[in-house]
């Protein structure tokens, strides 16, 4: 097996505009959640009335024509890339062995109905000629390899929520294959719109406390009553141990394994014994070289539903046995919100720099643990201590989707 | 009321900045979309779409490929005005 590693890390969220951003308003404490100020709540009598909005103006970071030309999500998505590109050191790569795997969940939601409302309200002549480049959820992937001058590939997995995850275990499986030397890797997400917060909303997914926000997104706690949404991106610039220390590259962690299953359960529910989920994580275990006693740590799924919460932790709980409450676990989601296709993402790199800086980020919102849940729940940032860190990191999509990755610490 | 020819130069500038970020000074009735401007298709048809709704007037797809330079698109934009 090829060691692969971890060089670049960028993303914008609904904590902080960048990596670094982000990772201090976690450790911090912070709550992304906030009420939505757009005319369309009241408009259409919304029934949750916030989300998790990306802090970053892509208008103040991206040219004019990009924003022009891109949908949000691809805005996202470009700018995560960028920061973790520049992160990596800018690589001279031939265009060639540069791969990028980039994810969304739902893609261009704004850019189509933006453009149905355009074409209801003055007629189909009025509709951009850019409409279907900027809707196709492939459009991030092909941003970013246009933008990078990828030439080894541009795809794009969707697998909902486990979407950033699946990206990254894909290039895990490229770089193992040999496809590439480089592969940019994550996932993007922008539809706080109101169609998707009505269509979560009449499924009774999301959390309704209008009137707190900050306090809504609450893994693990007996008060939990579903998943914020959230909006943003992330991104990870890979590649194998050999290619990076070659180019005396900084190395954060290495990328010990990738997993994907599926549960052929129910269309939303997850099994709820967590069989799909269990397999998935030995899966990106085995592929690590390493065994369930090896884990030290946990980024749980984790979105504060109801059902979602107890379901990952039965699955945890066939891996890990009774060992399963020992190991630090950090939901972040109580933070972030939920970005759908590029939750994962994101969640990756806040497990890389947990490794890197030693330190498990905090769970907010953790008042009244569920019983049914007895995880050890980082709720202030602790220590991982010096030795060897193994640490996954879990998502979950609808459809069944499970994906796993699990990162290394990497000592120099 | 109909636009003028001049008015009509403005706001097609302003619509090829608005798409291409080219400055609306550099746009001139002798230059060349493709050559001088070097606009793709993808940017045409947007700029013909905009126009449509700004001019009030109808542009058909099969006159597009006559409008060779911002001189063609400025006449045609002023002829075909009610």
């Amino acid at each position: 097996m090829t060691t692969i590693v971890v060089t670049g890390i960028g993303a914008t969220s609904p904590i902080g505009g960048t990596t670094r951003d982000s990772w201090s308003a976690l450790l911090a404490g912070a709550s992304g959640a906030r009420p939505i100020e757009e005319e369309w709540i009241e408009k259409y009598e919304i029934p949750v009335t916030f989300a998790a909005q990306a802090l970053v103006r892509p208008e103040e970071v991206l040219e004019r024509q990009e924003v022009k030309r891109l949908d949000p999500s691809s805005q996202f998505a470009l700018i995560a890339a960028r920061e973790a590109w520049a992160d990596a050191g800018s690589p001279e790569v031939a265009p060639e062995r540069i791969l990028v795997d980039y994810a969304t969940g739902i893609g261009g939601l704004w850019t189509l109905l933006d453009a149905w409302d355009t074409l209801r309200e003055k007629g189909p002549r009025r509709v951009l000629p850019m409409t279907i480049p900027m809707l196709m959820p492939n459009a991030a992937a092909a941003a970013i390899s246009m933008h990078l001058g990828a030439r080894a590939g541009a795809r794009s997995v969707v697998s909902a929520c486990a979407s950033g995850t699946e990206s990254i275990a894909n290039a895990y499986e490229h770089l193992q294959l040999g496809l590439a030397d480089v592969v940019v890797a994550g996932g993007t997400e922008a539809v706080v719109h109101p169609l998707p917060i009505a269509a979560f909303a009449s499924m009774q997914a999301l959390s309704k406390r209008n009137d707190d926000p900050a306090a809504a997104s609450r893994p693990y706690d007996v008060d939990r009553d579903g998943f914020v949404l959230g909006e943003g991106a992330a991104a990870l610039v890979l590649e194998t141990k050999e290619h990076a220390l070659a180019r005396g590259a900084r190395i954060y962690a290495e990328l010990a394994g990738g997993s994907v299953t599926s549960d052929s359960y129910h269309i939303t529910a997850p099994d709820p014994e967590g069989s799909g989920a269990a397999r998935a994580v030995i899966a990106a275990l085995e592929q690590a070289g390493a065994t369930a006693d090896d884990v030290t740590h946990i980024n749980a799924h984790a979105t504060s539903t109801p059902v979602g919460d107890v379901a990952e932790f039965e699955a945890l709980k066939r891996v890990f046995g009774d060992r399963v409450g020992e190991i630090p676990v950090s939901a972040t989601k109580a933070s972030t919100g939920h970005l759908l296709g590029g939750t994962g993402a994101l969640e990756a790199i806040f497990t890389i720099l947990a490794l890197h800086e030693r330190t498990a980020p905090p769970t907010i919102n953790l008042d009244n643990q569920d019983e049914r849940i007895p995880l050890d729940v980082v709720t202030s940032p602790r220590a991982l201590g010096d030795g060897p860190q193994l640490a996954i990191s879990n998502s979950f999509g609808f459809g069944g989707h499970n994906s796993v990755v699990a990162f290394r610490s990497y000592d120099d | 009321m109909a636009f003028t020819s001049e008015e009509v130069l403005a706001g097609l500038a302003e619509l090829i900045n608005d798409e291409t970020g080219i400055a609306t000074d550099s746009v001139a009735l002798d230059k060349s979309f493709t050559d001088d401007l070097d606009i793709d298709s993808i940017s045409m048809m947007t700029i013909v779409v905009n126009a449509e709704e700004k001019f009030d007037v109808k542009i058909p797809d099969e006159e597009v490929k006559n409008l060779t330079t911002v001189g063609d698109a400025v006449t045609f934009i002023v002829n075909a005005q009610g």
